[in-house]
This record gives structure tokens, sequence and C-alpha cells, in this order.
């Protein structure tokens, strides 16, 4: 049946963007957090904390766009959850398709749905004055980078959906990726940061991320951070899709 | 002997989750076109059965095969032979009943899917809710609809796992109609049920499975023969209360909702 596998997963992921579409609340409750860190960062923390001559909106937008990314896969977790527990899910698995597909249509508009997150993200940080003047080969790999993200924390959001007991636990698993950034350089440089949370700070994948997207929405040459922020991300995408497959397979046999 | 054609031979079918055996050796056929009934109290391993039998679960020991393919090692066959309506109502609540009769027309890859979908509608007595989405429908028109969805493409093995369970005595009538219909149309239909009064009234032979095997098998008439003749005694018919029921509301017709 891999004859259909594109055509089936196409038919697939039309239906989960539908979940999409018609609950944008969802958007709205994903977007909701990172825009209030975004405001209160700005106007109320972000006086007292020197970036140097970058202002503070253009320093902690990246940071706030991984935290975008990291609530807005609770929902991915969510939505296979409900579609593994509704009985739809093994009406497809006894149906002649291909059937990965269904997982592929979850993955598939998880990137969709955290594409339009990330864009709301970024439209009110312009209204906060955000400004980059960074070409469109900088903004395609700043793109390129959020979706390898979005990717990997993906295929960890399906780990949860496949496995959760509850719809509460299916999401859970996002609180401690949306809390990664605090203890990175997304907001304050890890400079200012005491000696064994500055080693982690600055050993840990988001600090390596933030520092490339910032970089290049700078215009200033990435250095060797992109390679280890692009390995950081392969290496979670990696092991999270193996271990996500194990979970299915467990799952569906 | 020479072997005959079944719709569904099961052999030796053993199953267990743990230390729990849930099945411990079910043994049955199913003749192309007819009405099977799986009668079995909650928990009985009804619906481990039809799990099995539609490639949802694999099996510890013994055989099954569903069209003349074998469930384990020709999966991908026996999948396009049949279609499974679940214990619980499998349809999409977000989208409208016509989408997600199109969503299963185009993923059995058939042509003029919108057609199909308005024609299953009609039949179902779902055209006035057809735009609506699922999510606001009642326990009976999901019912409905999950069924219709379970037509599409005209598998020639069906499986219904409890289709009446939560339905009110109207929609209940109305899924038998459609069952009857079926195997009418020459489909072999598979069904698990826990009402022994919806074995009685559908089934041409019943199967009651019971602490992880089949206890007996035949067609109500021999089922009958199992007891001692019936004494004839006058006993005043007094009316059930689902005659009642139907009588006051004065009507058996297919209505929305």
């Amino acid at each position: 049946m891999t004859t259909y596998f594109f055509s089936d997963a196409v038919v697939l992921t039309g239906r989960t963007l539908r979940h999409v579409t018609r609950s944008m609340d969802t958007i709205i409750t994903t977007v909701i957090t990172p825009i209030a860190m975004m405001l209160m960062f700005v106007y109320v923390f972000g006086g007292a904390i020197d970036t140097g001559p970058v202002s503070y909106v253009n320093y902690m937008l990246p940071g706030i766009l991984l935290i975008t990314i990291a609530s807005g896969i609770a929902y991915t977790a969510l939505r296979l959850f409900t579609d593994m527990n509704s009985g739809i899910f093994e009406r497809f698995h006894s149906m002649p398709i291909a059937r990965s597909g269904v997982l592929w249509a979850h993955v598939l508009t998880s990137l969709v749905a955290n594409l339009l997150s990330l864009v709301v993200v970024v439209g009110v940080a312009v209204l906060m004055g955000f400004r980059s003047g960074a070409g469109v080969l900088a903004w395609l790999a700043v793109l390129g980078i959020l979706l390898l993200f979005t990717l990997a924390l993906t295929w960890i959001a399906v780990i949860a959906g496949l496995s959760a007991k509850t719809a509460e636990g299916g999401g859970a698993f996002s609180y401690p990726l949306i809390f990664l950034p605090f203890l990175s350089s997304a907001f304050v440089p890890t400079e200012t940061m005491p000696g064994p949370v500055r080693w982690f700070a600055e050993n840990q994948p988001v600090t390596s991320i933030v520092n490339t997207i910032r970089d290049l929405f700078a215009e200033r040459p990435v250095g060797g951070d992109i390679w280890t922020a692009l390995a950081w991300c392969v290496g979670i995408l990696v092991v999270a899709y193996v271990f996500a497959m194990v979970t299915y397979r467990r799952k569906i046999s | 002997m020479p072997m005959e054609k079944t719709a569904i031979r099961v052999r030796g079918l053993e199953k267990s989750y743990g230390t729990l055996e849930v099945l411990r050796g079910v043994d049955f056929d199913v003749e192309p076109g007819s009405i099977f009934a799986l009668l079995g109290s909650n928990g009985a391993g009804k619906t481990t059965v039809v799990k099995i039998l539609s490639t949802l679960l694999k099996a510890d020991a013994g055989t099954a095969s569903v069209n003349d393919f074998d469930v384990a090692t020709q999966a991908e066959n026996v999948r396009e032979s049949i279609s499974l309506t679940g214990q619980f109502a499998a349809v999409d609540e977000i989208l409208t009943g016509r989408e997600n009769l199109v969503l299963v027309a185009r993923l059995r890859h058939l042509e003029d899917p919108g057609a199909i979908a308005d024609d299953l509608l009609r039949r179902f007595s779902l055209t006035d809710a057809a735009t609506r989405r699922v999510s606001t429908y009642s326990g009976g028109m999901r019912r409905r609809l999950d069924i219709a969805m379970s037509l599409i493409g005209n598998s020639p093995v069906i499986f219904l796992d409890e289709p009446t369970a939560g339905l009110d005595p109207e929609a209940r009538i109305e899924v038998w109609h459609t069952v009857k219909e079926l195997a009418g149309d020459g489909t072999t239909v598979l069904l698990t049920t826990q009402y022994l009064d919806e074995a009685e009234q559908l089934a041409d032979r019943i199967a009651i499975l019971h602490e992880g095997r089949i206890i007996v098998n035949g067609t109500l008439a021999e089922l009958k023969q199992l007891l001692p003749p019936a004494n004839v005694e006058y006993v005043e018919k007094q009316p059930t209360l689902e005659e009642i029921f139907l009588a006051v509301i004065g009507t058996n017709t297919r209505k929305q909702g």
C-alpha cells in the first residue's frame, strides 16, 4: 500500500489541519503565554538587563520563539491522544491504508500549526519594536532552524501523545521544555549567572539555537553556534523519532 | 472433506493480557452472507476477538482467516476485505458528517467521494445534519454515521462491535434494519452483543463466548433444543415496556436525532 502513502498522508493531514483551523483557540492559547512574557520582559524587566547595544526586544525574541514552539507541541500531543482514544485510530488502522500516514499527518500538522503561532508572535514583536535588517537567506535560515526544532520537539510530543493515560498528562511534558529557555542565553547574558548554572546554560541546546537566531537577525556571522544548534536539533530529532516509533509499534500490535 | 469457502474461520485462538487469559482457544466459522452473533457478558473477550480479526491485535496462539486471508500473515488483504465499526463510534467530532464520509471514501481511493457521501447521508437520514459538526450529533446519529462510514467501499465482511450499546429503542431498531439489509445484499456480518434479543432478532447463528471459550454455537432453533421442550401454559400476554414505549411515541421510522 506504499503506493498510496503520499495521497493517504495528504488526505489525513487535511483532516488534522481542519482540527487546527476549526479550533483557532489552540493557536491563541499557544501564543498568549509567549506574548505575555514578551510584554513583561520588554516593559518590566528588560530595562534592568544589560544587553549592550542590542534593543531588548531584539535580544529576547529568539528565546520567545522557542517557548512558542514548546507550548505549541502540547497540542500536537493532545490531538494525537484524542485520536488514539476516540476509536478513529482503530478505524484507520483497520482500513487498507498506509498506517504510518496517520502519524505523519499529525507531525505535518504540528509543523503548520507552530508556523502559524510563530508568525503571530513575530508580528506582535514587530509591533513592539523588533527590527531586523536580515536578508532573505538569513530569514530562511531562521525558518529552517525553527522548523527543525519544531520537528524534533514534535516527535517528543508524539511519544507523550501515544503513551499518555489522560489528556492533561499528554500536555504536561511540555512544561519543562517551556522552562528551558530561562536557563539559557535567551533572556540574560550567561556571563551574569553563577558557575554551575552558567555551565548548564552554556551547554544546553537552547543557548546555541538562540545565539544562532540572534546572530542571523543581527546580520552577524553565526560562528560555530549554528553547528552546535543543528547537532542538538538533529540529535533530539533522531532519538525522539526512534523512541516514538518503538512506542507506536508497541501501541498498535 | 473438501475445503468449503468460509467468510471467517477461527481456530484455537488464544490471547492473554499479562496474566489475564481472555481467550483460551476459540473456534468458529462464519458462512458468507450470514449474520453471526457473538454473545457474551462484559469482559467475555468479544472485543478481543473482533480486534484480532480486524488486524488491530495479534493473537498469542491459534489461527484466524477472513475472506480466506490469514490475519497474521496477510493483514493487508484482510484490511481490504473488512470494515470495522468499533465499540465506540469512530467518527471525527470536529468534521461534519459529510466530511467524515468523504474522508473514508478518499482513503479507500474511490471515485467521486462527494456522491458516495451524499448517497449514504440520504440512506441514513442524515442529509439535514450533513454540514453540522459531528460533536452536535445525538448518540443515535453518531452511530448511524459510524455504520455509514463502514459501508463505504462495500467490504464483503463487516464487524460490528456492540452496535446498539447506548442507543434508544428507536435507534436500535434502525440499526437492526441496516444490518438485515446488509446481509440481504450478501455482506457477511459478525456482530457482538450482550443483548439476547438482539442476537435473537438478527443472527443466523449465535455463539456464546464464556470464560474464553465458545460454549454453544448454533442456530436459534438449535439453541432452543438445548433446553427441555416447552410446556404449554396459558399466560396473559402483557405488553413489554419496549412495545409500550414505541406505541406511545407512535413511530418506529427513522428520524433526525
